[in-house]
């Protein structure tokens, strides 16, 4: 991975070097384990700061909303399908950007990580060939399979290659395909439960939210000036833990990404509670892909589903 | 959001959808009925949507 590091600083150097971007976006190590946090680099002084591991999983086309510099940018296969869904809805220029590509081969899942040990971790080290993770802590240290501690949205990815970018700082990586990987066995198995089995699927997964709104703020897709929560005049959504109100909450702004979430996994890995949130939003997935042929950020050209009319739209359950 | 609702435990038939022109009053009053009808006969089956009183640990 340090390859990657070289590289990031590198071009990201030359970039500030030529004039040709105001500000380089990447990631830097963060002051605790696993917690890698975003860099803005706007001179060249500043891009030794930038690294990269598996604990890049936040999504830096957060980053960009609405900015009006030119921007160089660190993406994974995610954040550049995260930038084309920016470009789409006008949130940003494609010219204002240049996408330094990233193909990717997953991040490793803090949740997992730390529910694994007893202690605290205190450091995190992979190998060179990126096969192996290294933990440890104040009297533990344990070596495992880089595979078996990836995020659940990393080993369900379909597009670890950058989709759109400038240039590539690495050979592309193999893609999974659908054979490889079954990416919607989690929400067929929630399917085929009955609305009581479901309800309580869901009363329990979300039983630990705390509402504070860590996911919406980790995701790229949440940039409304003012947010449905936040808002009191009207006040769409009651503020309590109540399992109702969180309920809504989580309904509702799952459905604010519908054909547009990328599944780069920032919503969960951002939970301080652990919430496996994707729950929601992988079921929208699954329906964009089966009723409208949609998976979303993998073109600039076209708008998206539930922002477009064809006749041929499914509307079976209009009586 | 039919789809996402019942996903989430909703019962199918509490949610219905229906295009209704001003001009089709008849059309109204069958999809109200109905409604009713689908709703009533699945309002005994519990009370989960209501909101509860706060736990106190």
């Amino acid at each position: 991975m340090t390859s990657y590091t070289d590289k990031i600083r590198e071009i990201s150097k030359r970039l500030l070097k030529e004039g040709k971007v105001d500000m380089v976006i990447g990631f830097t190590k963060g002051s605790v384990p696993m917690m890698n946090q975003p860099m803005f680099a706007r001179n060249q002084n500043d891009v030794d700061g930038f690294a990269w591991d598996g604990n890049c999983g936040i999504n830096l086309a957060n980053y960009v909303t609405g900015r009006s510099e030119k921007i160089g940018i660190v993406a994974k296969g995610c954040d550049s399908r995260n930038l084309a869904v920016h470009i789409v809805e006008n949130k940003i220029k494609r010219d204002q950007l240049y996408i330094i590509g990233v193909p990717c081969t997953g991040m490793v899942d803090r949740h997992k990580l730390t529910a694994s040990v007893g202690g605290e971790i205190e450091a995190i080290e992979e190998d060179a060939a990126g096969k192996t993770v290294t933990i440890s802590g104040n009297d533990f240290s344990e070596t495992v399979d880089r595979v078996d501690v990836l995020q659940e949205n990393c080993a369900l990815c379909m597009h670890r290659n950058p989709v759109i970018y400038d240039e590539l700082i690495a050979e592309e990586v193999p893609e999974q395909t659908e054979e490889s990987v079954d990416r919607y066995e989690a929400v067929r198995k929630v399917e085929e439960m009955s609305p009581e089995e479901k309800w309580a699927y869901f009363d329990d997964l979300f039983s630990d939210c705390i509402r504070c709104y860590a996911c919406r703020n980790a995701c790229p897709l949440c940039y409304c000036p003012t947010c449905f929560v936040d808002e009191s005049k009207p006040q769409w959504v009651g503020k309590s833990i109540d399992p109702s109100d969180i309920r809504i909450f989580h309904f509702l702004r799952a459905y604010h990404c519908a054909g547009r979430c990328t599944d780069c996994g920032a919503c969960v890995r951002s939970c301080p509670m652990g919430i496996n949130v994707r729950a929601l939003t992988k079921k929208l997935e699954k329906d964009s892909l089966e009723y409208f042929g949609w998976e979303a950020g993998l073109t600039t050209e076209q708008r998206p589903p539930l922002d477009t009319y064809k006749p041929d739209d499914p509307e079976q359950f209009i009586k | 959001m039919k789809n996402l609702l019942e996903h989430m435990g909703i019962d199918p038939g509490r949610l219905h959808f229906s295009w209704i022109s001003s001009a089709e009053s008849t059309k109204f009053v069958e999809v109200a009925k109905n409604v009713t009808e689908e709703v009533m006969a699945l309002q005994s089956k519990e009370k989960k949507y209501m909101k509860t009183k706060p736990k106190v640990a």
